[in-house]
């Protein structure tokens, strides 16, 4: 671990020390030419944005799968669906990524425009123009491809929820909802929570399906609807191939970047469960 | 308490409860149709333009000398590469990583050296795989001057598959009872001995599993193999040596090229490369099944 | 605020299985009525088709009639949750919500059934644990969780949950099979008080405890091996345990079987 750490700053510093731009600050990514110069910060920006707004769609969505699953949908079909979710859970990620690029990117037009026609006035789907190939497709690229891993970890903890603790709502004289509420919800609020966590560092890691969607540009902008965005590994992806010396050692630095982010969200998340402990069932 | 005069009939719940409990239903139903809707979709177009272009040529020739924009050509040096790299990752991961879990949970239980090789398994669960595919090109190809092979990729891959092997492997061993370990001992067989010949084979399918699951997500993954193993449209048999081809990196390579006959190959790909996902899934789960406490 | 409790020829099912069989019986309001029996004869099963708690397992379903003051439980037109909010439980196991504290447990019952002020809230959670002889142990730490409660404290805690939502009968499904003496005399005691505001009805493992604490007793049995339960006798508790009118409870009190 230590190991990855020292060996990617070691490659990354030369690069570092050529960078005629500032690392943190700059907004351009050249650094093959002959003065490189490159800088983070778009990067970042992407990674964060389109994952953050992948684990808004998707987490929602995967708690009612969750829900339905281990709550709603009869017994027999709930185990047949539970299968089928966890299967869904291991298709690539660079199967989700030719379906994005081919089926999603020329589908999501005419409802880009649509918002941008009549919502436009909002930042977030102004811009100049709209296209498929924007940080909004990624995102539900990235929301469908967590998706099953949200879901498949909230209903292992739903299932867990005992029984008692719902019969003593249902006693109460609760409704289903009422029950999930007292009871299911809290219980497993610390495991939702993680496994978000966990989705969100896939989303923010991702690389092959990004990087067929992201037009690879370079600046900061919440016009998520606008045909720019990039995130740190779908830049690795499309930029190693051309990469010099002094561009691979770049890109290390940029992937080392992506390392600390997905170490501090992945930290954070075991800090939340751990303060949640006295109140979890684990303490009954 | 205050006495309540007569008690009244059984009410009904208020209408606003019983109107919120139907919305929440109805939220739940429909957050099942949004997710399934799209999953749905990748399958059927991966299985409908996949079937289309999957043929015994697609299975037994490479991309030399084919163009984009030409037809024909397969990706058997990518399904060569494919299956030595996860054979490779397999051997490297599997060892080490049923060894540290046997260590975690038989030797090392709750003492320092345990619960830091445990942290080091969680924070390696959270690496995303383009950066395990950065360590291994900055450490084993920049560092040390290897060539781009199959064998790095390999490397890559056994970095991402070592803490799942660890982890399912743990839980596994976690589940056989105390009960049986202390048994053994008080047949005065030694320590172990009682792992080779009681522990394992009783946590035997769980990890097996593990492993199959562990082996169906790495063979799935791209990131680290175009960083390690690069392109090459040509059979490349030695792993050890030059550039290979994977098939998930054979789908990225191929859905990048601008010309139908490309994006055929890529779905034909990516059908054959769910399909040994799958099937590996599959194998998992039957052995699971088959050794099951409740089929016996 | 108690009422009469009137069930007839019910049988209760899992699946195929029919659990009990024709049980008939009448249950006074402010009494106490035990359930005895051997293990699997189908008390727990009869307790829970009384507040519709039977049909929440899947596959299982109940036909007869149970009439609380007249009214039909299982008329078409009953919904389960208003039936629970009625009839309350008190379950084998202490079973207080592990994410709550002291206070929301009591409180939970009262959340789902409209909005209380807070003072008026506050009100109800103190009377009700006052109610359940629990208040003095636990007033200065209301906030804190209640799984941190001792076995007999957490079971009076889900004693008073199911009392503040104020029901007409309470139901307890061995409340005391999972507490030490002390507990089971603590919990016994608050019985005997709460029969003057609810019908209690509790089914129990213990001879002893069946003769202390209740009214009328009903001696439950198997009708044969892999046969529905079925009520053997109901009487005055007195009666049962001096002077049963069948061989076999009598049988059973004196431990010669069972």
């Amino acid at each position: 671990m230590a190991a990855i750490a020292v060996f990617l700053i070691v490659e990354a510093v030369p690069a570092l020390q050529a960078n005629q731009g500032s690392f943190l600050g700059t907004l351009t990514w050249t650094p093959n030419n002959t003065e490189p110069s490159f800088g983070i910060a778009a990067l970042a920006f992407g990674t964060l944005l389109s994952s953050l707004l992948a684990l808004v769609m998707a987490v929602p969505v995967a708690v009612g799968v969750a829900l339905f699953i281990s709550h709603y949908a009869p017994r027999r079909l709930a185990g047949v669906l539970g299968y089928v979710i966890d299967l869904l859970a291991a298709v690539p990620s660079v199967i989700y990524g030719l379906w994005g690029v081919i089926f999603l990117v020329p589908l999501v037009q005419g409802p880009y425009e649509f918002i941008h026609e009549y919502l436009g006035f909002i930042p977030l789907f102004g811009g100049d123009s709209v296209g498929g190939h924007s940080i909004m497709t990624a995102s539900i690229i990235l929301a469908i491809m967590i998706l099953p891993i949200i879901a498949a970890i909230s209903r292992e903890v739903f299932l867990q929820v005992p029984r008692m603790h719902e019969e003593a709502a249902l006693a109460l004289g609760a409704t289903r909802w009422e029950v999930i509420k007292t009871a299911v919800l809290p219980f497993g609020r610390p495991g939702v929570i993680s496994a978000s966590m966990l989705g969100l560092g896939r989303a923010m890691g991702e690389t092959i399906a990004v990087a067929l969607i992201f037009p690879a540009t370079f600046g900061i902008s919440f016009q998520i609807l606008a045909p720019e965005g990039n995130s740190i590994a779908a830049n690795i992806a499309n930029g190693f191939a051309e990469a010099g010396p002094i561009g691979r050692g770049a890109l290390i630095a940029s992937g080392l970047v992506l390392f600390i982010i997905t170490l501090l969200v992945n930290t954070a998340a075991r800090l939340i469960v751990a303060r949640r402990k006295e109140f979890s069932g684990a303490a009954a | 308490m205050t006495a309540i005069q007569h008690a009244p009939a059984i009410r009904r719940i208020s209408t606003g409860r019983r109107v919120k409990d139907k919305i929440v239903q109805g939220l739940v139903y429909l957050s099942f149709a949004i997710a399934v809707v799209p999953l749905l979709s990748v399958l059927w177009l991966v299985l409908s333009n996949g079937f289309a272009r999957l043929n015994m040529e697609f299975l037994t020739h490479s991309m030399r000398n084919i163009g984009a924009r030409d037809a024909g050509g397969g990706a058997y040096h990518a399904i060569i590469g494919t299956l030595e790299q996860v054979l490779l990752s397999s051997v490297i991961s599997i060892p080490v990583g049923l060894l540290t879990a046997i260590y975690l949970v038989e030797y090392g239980r709750g003492g320092r050296l345990s619960r830091a090789i445990s942290f080091f398994v969680d924070v390696m669960t959270g690496i995303p795989s383009v950066v395990s595919g950065l360590f291994i090109l900055a450490f084993w190809i920049l560092a040390l001057g290897m060539p781009f092979s199959g064998f790095a990729g390999a490397l890559a891959l056994s970095i991402l598959m070592m803490p799942t092997v660890v982890r399912s492997a743990e839980e596994m061993l976690l589940l056989v009872p105390n009960d049986l370990r202390e048994a053994s001992y008080a047949l005065g067989v030694p320590k172990w001995r009682t792992i080779v010949k009681v522990v394992l084979p009783t946590a035997f399918t769980g990890i097996v599993t593990g492993i199959m699951l562990a082996i169906a997500r790495v063979a799935g993954e791209t990131a680290p193999l175009l960083l390690t193993v690069f392109f090459t449209d040509s059979i490349n048999t030695d792993p050890f040596d030059g550039p290979q081809m994977g098939l998930p990196l054979y789908v990225f390579d191929q859905s990048r090229r601008p010309t139908d006959v490309a994006i055929d190959r890529a779905w034909a790909g990516a059908l054959t490369l769910i399909l040994i996902v799958m099937l590996l899934n599959l194998v998992a789960r039957l052995i699971g099944w088959w050794r099951s406490p409740a089929r016996r | 605020m108690s009422q009469q409790i009137q069930v007839s020829s019910l049988d209760a099912y899992y699946g195929k299985h029919k659990a009990i069989e024709d049980i008939s019986m009448t249950i006074e309001p402010q009494s106490i009525t035990a359930f005895i029996g051997p293990s699997g004869c189908g008390k727990s099963t009869f307790l829970r088709t009384l507040n519709r708690m039977h049909e929440v397992i899947p596959g299982a379903r109940v036909e007869g009639k149970v009439l609380l003051d007249g009214e039909d439980l299982y008329a078409a037109d009953v919904e389960p949750v208003s039936v629970r909010r009625m009839i309350g439980m008190v379950f084998q196991r202490p079973n207080p919500f592990p994410t709550m504290s002291i206070y929301e447990n009591v409180a939970a019952g009262l959340k789902l059934n409209g909005r209380y002020a807070r003072s008026e809230m506050d009100d109800i959670v103190e009377t009700s644990l006052k109610g359940s002889n629990l208040w003095n142990e636990v007033k200065d730490r209301l906030n804190k969780p209640g799984a941190g409660l001792s076995g007999g404290q957490q079971q009076r805690l889900c004693i008073a949950r199911a009392i503040a939502v104020k029901p007409e009968v309470l139901l307890m499904d061995e409340p005391c099979s999972a507490l030490d003496p002390i507990s089971t005399l603590a919990i016994e005691d608050l019985m005997s008080e709460l029969k003057n505001q609810f019908t209690i009805i509790i089914v129990t493992h213990n001879m002893q405890q069946a003769a202390r604490v209740s009214d009328r007793t009903a001696f439950f049995n198997l009708a044969g091996q892999g046969q529905p339960g079925r009520v053997i006798e109901m009487d005055d508790t007195s009666r049962i345990f001096t002077n049963p009118s069948q061989k076999a409870t009598e049988d059973y009190i004196t431990g010669r079987f069972g």
